[in-house]
């Protein structure tokens, strides 16, 4: 220590898996790490879908990295992939094991309370020895700099640390990231939003309902016309007494649409094809909500800047591509490929080459062909081009199109198993909308049961989520409803003509005159991030162990 | 540093725990003995010494046998290296001038002198708040009473300290000691760990100690009036100048009172409760 200022040899911020992987490895390698976690245990602040992937041409796996990570942390394993395609009440499945079973070592789904707070427990462990250790409660604000460079970081709860290595695996919202002025909140392309419910379930009700034995689980995807042509999807998992299910979307069509993603949600908790599963008991356990980054446009192909490193989403390391949904595997492989590279310079002699021997191993291992790939780059970016756009859609919608579906009804289903075809998978209504419901009309058979669920309202499902309020951490900059009224919809915690969300809009008579104009009321926030882009907003994250907890994640 | 935190043992007055009789009396028998909830904040403030300025931390109490429990209560809470039990038949009954005689002899017949002992605020049975000073009286040690907040400064031998002026949280100021010195920690005592390192010490200490006091017992050394060398018509009963004339019961407020149903979907059934309320707004 000098000057009274702590000093790490590594500062991990989050402990997500990326964080954790990062972690581990610098703990292996014998490095002074301390971990730094907001939440009041970790997980406490992170929501997945639910699939945790490890990859055969990975260079690192979570289990590889905790080896009793399946026993203790996972939910089930997924062992049966299907998708729908749906239109009205028709329904046409494709199995989608091959796409699945590509490269895919084993794939489990998981609940992030648990796995994180697991995972967290070995991190401290293994750190401790190292002379660090994980504290959780601790907000970190920024970056720590000296004659302009950065050397480590500040937080709300202590004071500010040194470090030569600086990962930063604090997430979507990553405030590390954007203070270093690596990522941004602007462009609505660039990500998706994903709302999750977790549904009680009893093990062997799931066993039945899902035909699966004990240990094995089923992951079905859904697309077509039951979100209000809102470009993106459904999912279901089985974890081992519940259900994750969830919708995700492209968050500039949620904009566009004026969308309100519970809504949405509920379709999918409604629709006919549901009834098998849900049965006539519905009892949602937690609500939740994420920002997604898009990794296609939104992975940054150098995250790092001085001492600082970015993992995971905080890097935009999230791949989305159409049914292929894979993101703490990359931040894995980036979380211990970050620690290896700090390693490898520290046995140099110059630990400020960490940053650039990260960013060559990324590329050298592969992830950043994963996260970019080459297909999307001269393909898909050409289907999303206005024109090609607007034919395509015309074409598959138009009688010469339908006729082609049902000729190769074998084909397309070997087509949506095919990595190749799917990476190259363009952002548009086609592969979202278009398509599955055009193949649903013509191939599908309609699907007879009755769905009696009734999903939560949006005031219950907010009230069912636990909050410790702290300041309030979000600022609306402009309160214009121009400039900030697509928070009112797109947020997950709020919807107009309701009052008890996060975001309302109101009507203000002001000297004769109206005004539209919205307000903000942070106390059922879920700091997903959504209105950071959608509006005008001075985000930041609430206080250490402030916020929301999330109980499932 | 050595640091040492009082405590003593109180009936629970939780409810659903305490018992009294007929005559309003409390049943001691009836009714369990826990640590003296507002000891809490001392031992909150002795935890802040041991994670922050390390050293040898020890936890006393004056009391029956019994009261062994109540100092491993007390561990849970803190990092102790040691419980010492001043406990005689000689001693019972004593009141806070007795108990205080009592306990600075117990902490000057320690080995090490302290340089530190906590005190919590007043005790929930007698709530008279002079034991804490009456005893630094008897060591004529500096006292600091109504602690927030604490540093302690090691090589210059003192103690800072933020403190209510008079018990009112609308005036604080800061003090300064020379150690040893005797601090009373308030109710809004919040100990600061700004270092990393510190919490993280924090966390392992907290771990160990739980396990600690589950073998609480091999730490408590009980030391008898003989032990401390204290004449028996100085302390306990006999020792004791204060004569309790009587206790008289506070009455209980009444549990029926006259109530106004309103239902509160009607607006004009309102109209009762804004005249009612009405001239408490304008301030009469």
């Amino acid at each position: 220590m000098t000057d009274g200022v702590e000093e790490y040899e590594a500062v991990v911020v989050g402990c997500g898996p990326g964080g954790a992987a990062a972690a581990a490895t610098l703990a292996r390698n014998g490095v002074e790490t301390l971990v730094l976690e907001r939440g009041v245990d970790a997980g406490s602040k992170n929501v997945s879908g639910g699939l945790i992937y490890a990859e055969e041409s990975a260079p690192y796996t979570i289990d590889g990295l905790f080896p009793d990570f399946r026993e203790e942390a996972t939910e089930r394993p997924v062992t049966e992939n299907v998708i729908h395609n749906i239109a009205g009440d028709k329904v046409k499945s494709f199995d989608i094991g091959d796409l699945h079973h590509h490269d895919t070592a084993w794939a489990d789904a998981v609940l992030r309370r648990k796995m994180d707070s697991w995972l967290a427990q070995q991190v401290h462990e293994r750190t401790r020895e190292t002379g660090g250790g994980l504290l959780t409660e601790v907000h970190v604000t920024g970056l720590l700099r000296e004659r302009g460079e950065i050397v480590g970081v500040t937080t709300e709860e202590l004071d500010p640390i040194r470090a030569d290595l600086v990962v930063a695996a604090d997430g979507v919202n990553s405030e590390l990231a954007r203070d270093a002025g690596l990522m941004d909140w602007e462009e609505p392309e660039e990500w998706f939003q994903g709302v999750k419910a977790v549904v009680d379930m009893e093990p062997e009700v799931i066993n039945d309902r899902f035909d699966v034995a004990p240990d094995d689980g089923a992951a079905h995807l859904f697309s077509g016309d039951l979100f209000d042509g809102v470009r993106g999807g459904g999912f279901l998992y089985t974890n081992e007494s519940s259900l994750s299910i969830g919708t995700v979307f492209h968050l500039d069509s949620i904009a566009e649409e004026r969308a309100e993603p519970h809504e949405l949600l509920d379709s999918l908790l409604t629709h006919p094809l549901m009834a098998q599963w849900l049965g006539d008991e519905y009892d949602e356990r937690e609500y939740s909500a994420k920002l997604v980054p898009d990794s296609k446009k939104a992975a940054h192909p150098s995250p790092h800047e001085d001492r600082l490193v970015l993992v995971g989403d905080a890097a935009g390391q999230m791949q989305a591509q159409g049914p292929i949904i894979k993101g703490m595997n990359h931040a894995v492989t980036a979380g211990a490929l970050a620690g290896e590279a700090f390693a490898d310079a520290r046995a140099r002699g110059d630990t400020s080459q960490a940053g650039e021997l990260y960013e060559k191993k990324l590329h050298d291992e592969g992830v950043m062909d994963k996260l970019r790939p080459t297909g999307y780059k001269v393909f898909g970016r050409l289907g999303e081009v206005g024109p090609v756009d607007d034919l395509s859609n015309a074409i598959a919608e138009s009688a010469v199109g339908r006729f082609g579906v049902r000729a190769a009804a074998g084909l397309l289903e070997r087509a949506y198993s095919s990595p190749r075809l799917v990476s190259m998978i363009p952002d548009t209504k086609l592969p979202y909308v278009t398509l599955p419901t055009v193949i649903a009309e013509e191939l599908g058979e309609p699907v007879t049961d009755e769905n009696t669920v009734s999903p939560p309202d949006l005031g219950d499902r907010i009230g069912g989520l636990t909050y410790d309020v702290g300041d309030p951490h979000i600022e609306l900059l402009d309160k214009s409803f121009e400039a900030s009224g697509t928070a009112v919809t797109a947020c997950p915690v709020s919807a107009e003509d309701f009052g008890g969300g996060c975001y309302r809009d109101e009507t203000v008579q002001t000297n004769g005159s109206q005004e539209r104009l919205v307000s903000l009321d942070t106390q059922p926030c879920v700091e997903c991030g959504t209105c950071a882009i959608v509006a005008d907003t001075e985000w930041e994250h609430p206080a250490g162990g402030k916020g929301v907890e999330f109980n499932q994640g | 540093m050595h640091t040492v935190v009082m405590t003593k043992g109180v009936p629970d007055f939780r409810e659903g725990q305490v018992s009294f009789d007929e005559e309003g009396h409390l049943e001691r028998g009836k009714t369990p003995t826990v640590m003296n909830p507002n000891d809490k904040h001392a031992l909150r403030a002795a935890f802040q010494t041991k994670v922050r300025n390390g050293g040898h931390v020890s936890l006393m109490s004056m009391g029956p046998p019994g009261y062994k429990e109540v100092l491993q209560e007390g561990m849970r809470d803190v990092y102790a290296d040691d419980l010492y039990l001043l406990s005689d038949r000689e001693m019972g009954a004593a009141d806070t001038w007795a108990t205080a005689m009592t306990v600075a002899t117990g902490l000057q017949n320690l080995d090490d002198r302290p340089d530190l002992v906590f005190a919590g605020f007043k005790t929930a049975d007698g709530e008279t708040g002079h034991t804490g000073p009456q005893t630094c009286w008897c060591l004529d040690w500096p006292m600091i009473t109504h602690v927030l907040s604490l540093d302690i400064d090691e090589d210059a031998g003192t103690v800072r300290a933020k403190r209510l002026v008079d018990g009112d949280i609308s005036e604080i100021e800061t003090v300064e000691a020379p150690m040893p010195c005797f601090i009373v920690a308030d109710p809004e005592f919040e100990p600061t760990y700004r270092k990393a390192s510190h919490r993280l010490k924090h966390k392992d200490l907290r771990e160990e100690t739980q396990e600690r006091a589950e073998e609480y017992e091999d730490h408590v050394t009980v030391w008898d009036h003989e032990d401390l060398n204290l004449d028996p018509d100085y302390i306990g009963l006999d020792g004791s100048p204060t004569i309790v004339s009587g206790v008289d019961p506070i009455p209980k407020a009444p549990s029926e009172r006259e109530a106004t149903m309103i239902e509160a979907g009607e607006s004009e059934a309102l109209e009762p409760v804004l005249d009612e309320l009405t001239p408490y707004a304008a301030g009469d």
